[in-house]
């Protein structure tokens, strides 16, 4: 019985993570209708930066925030509007080659964090990265519970921005009708922008938050690119809210596996559940939320 | 007040106006009538701005609107309901409405003009909290006016409101299209019914093949001979 808390803690704690990596993804999904496939390397520029600071400059991974995400959103803006949108105005290309010029952004940030960095695996250990507390017998990672909350304070903000502000209900509008959202005055052109920046800042605080607890070598991108697109599979595509349910469901699968399965299953398992989602239940958890 | 002159519009190579020109004057209600296939949607989306005419000027209170981009359009006062109502379904009936009060001007009397919208379609008050896409399509159609009214627009383009509403409902709109005019907004109506929109509208324009070849008022096309045969099946 503990063992199973013990593991659903564990995957829960995760989950909250990939939730905020997935919601990234998702969100330039929905109002692009595109997958970002540097979702992932992003997030590795955001650890590097995170390691940078720590290494050389003595700052705390959770203050490192402060830098890593405003660096992250700056450079997602960057890539939407100069390398992005661009293609779209040419009439020969399609916009399915919006996908491949991520591909290439991704190959791009890899090389040159492996030129700057080598592929040398580095970490970030603070005195409490692997510091616990228990409730009862099971054991909380305190990184990792620190993490969740922040996790669910980023989430709880990015839905407050989407249906509060006049900004945030153009991203949504946007995402559903582009012609009627142009019509209401929505400058489409920005809006896509600054999703493409808003979903980088969300996956860059992950990569900051992760980093602790984590190994960092300038392929891990990719690895975090698929389990982004896994999440968004069953979440639904687009949706914020069935993200989330993806990214707890990948976090608890992951450790369910990890545990009764063994760790070698446990990145298997997401592949599988991607499949079985594919299979029975197309169009995600969105199915069920609706939103 | 809208000043179309000479506009010829192309999808791609394909041209589908040719020197269309046509006025809306200050708190007018104008139609633009015409069958399936002949151009109207594609006149009033090159007034709004998705398409861009190839020859020809728009003017709207002296602003050169072919020279702007669609989504400013809405900031000089021109409101476009489009057809197939365009709801963003996913929300709300009422963020519907804030979302077309985005233009400074119109933003700042939300609640106001809100309160007037639900005024004009009481049925939109009692569905505010409900999901656009889950109202029936009489409800769509107001909901689609009523975000355009938001704007504060001073001209309002209804692009086929009746369309698909039953009799009842249909006449509910052309009512409500007057309601609206006798507050002094002028609208652009393109309508397949025809005989209601002549009696409603103080002038019309008939457009065919992507010309026009008619205008009047709605008196003078009511007994047009030529109206009557193709249109009014009389
Ligand atoms: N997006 C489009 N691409 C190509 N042709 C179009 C498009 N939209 C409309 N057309 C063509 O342009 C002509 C005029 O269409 P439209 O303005 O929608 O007519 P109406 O609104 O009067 O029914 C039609 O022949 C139609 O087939
Ligand atoms: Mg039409």
């Amino acid at each position: 019985m503990d063992l199973f808390l013990q593991t659903l803690v564990s995957g829960l704690l995760k989950g909250g993570l990939y939730a905020v990596i997935g919601i990234g993804m998702t969100l330039i999904m929905g109002v692009m209708g595109i997958i970002n496939l540097a979702h992932g390397q992003m997030m590795m520029v955001s650890m590097y930066i995170t390691y940078s600071l720590f290494a050389y400059a003595g700052v705390d991974p959770y203050v490192s925030l402060l830098v890593s995400v405003p660096a992250i959103f700056t450079l997602g803006l960057f890539i939407q509007q100069r390398l992005l949108n661009p293609l779209l105005r040419a009439e020969t290309i399609l916009p399915e080659n919006q996908v491949l010029m991520t591909v290439g952004v991704g190959m791009v940030l890899t090389e040159i964090m492996r030129f700057i960095f080598t592929s040398d695996y580095k970490s970030v250990r603070t005195s409490y990265s692997s510091s616990t507390f228990f409730v009862g017998n099971i054991s909380f990672s305190v990184p990792l519970t620190i993490d969740f909350l922040i996790a669910i304070l980023m989430t709880a903000a990015l839905f407050l921005f989407l249906i509060k502000t006049d900004l945030g209900r153009s991203v949504r509008a946007t995402a559903q009708d582009k012609e009627a959202a142009v019509l209401m005055g929505v400058d489409s052109e920005r809006i896509t922008y600054i999703t493409f920046g808003i979903g980088s800042a969300l996956v860059a605080a992950a990569g900051t938050l992760l980093i602790p607890v984590f190994y960092l070598y300038p392929d891990i991108g990719g690895p975090f690119t698929r389990k982004a697109f896994v999440i968004c599979i069953l979440g639904g595509l687009g949706s914020a809210v069935g993200a989330i349910f993806g990214g707890v469901t990948l976090g608890l699968a992951e450790a369910f596996g990890a545990t009764y399965a063994g760790m070698e299953f446990e990145d298997i398992i997401g592949l599988v559940i991607f499949l079985l989602v594919l299979l029975f239940l197309p169009g995600g958890f969105k199915r069920i939320t609706k939103v | 007040m809208l000043k179309v002159d000479g506009v010829d519009v192309f999808y791609g190579d394909m041209q589908v106006l040719w020197e269309v020109s046509l006025t809306v004057g200050d708190a007018e209600i104008v139609a633009l009538l015409g069958s399936n296939g002949a151009g109207k949607s594609t006149t009033i989306k090159t007034v709004s701005g998705l398409l861009k005419p190839q020859a020809g000027q728009i003017e709207f209170d002296g602003v050169r609107l072919d020279q702007i981009p669609a989504n400013r359009i809405i900031h000089n006062g021109i409101a476009h309901v489009p057809e197939g109502r365009r709801l963003f379904t996913e929300m709300t009936v009422e963020e519907n409405l804030i979302m077309g009060s985005l233009r400074p001007e119109a933003k700042r009397a939300r609640t106001e003009t809100m309160g007037w919208v639900y005024d004009l379609f009481p049925r939109l008050r009692e569905r505010r909290k409900q999901p656009a896409g889950t109202l029936s399509g009489g409800e769509q159609q107001m909901a689609a006016i009523g975000r355009g009214l938001m704007a504060k627009p001073k001209l309002l383009l209804l692009d086929e409101p009746s369309l698909g509403l039953s009799p009842l409902l249909a006449m509910e709109i052309f009512r409500i299209v007057k309601v609206i005019n006798d507050a002094g907004v002028a609208v652009l109506l393109v309508e397949q019914n025809v005989k209601r929109s002549l009696a409603i509208c103080h002038r019309a324009y008939v457009l065919e093949n992507g010309r026009m070849t008619l205008s009047g008022t709605g008196a003078e096309l009511s007994a047009n001979e030529k109206v009557k045969e193709a249109y009014l099946g009389i």
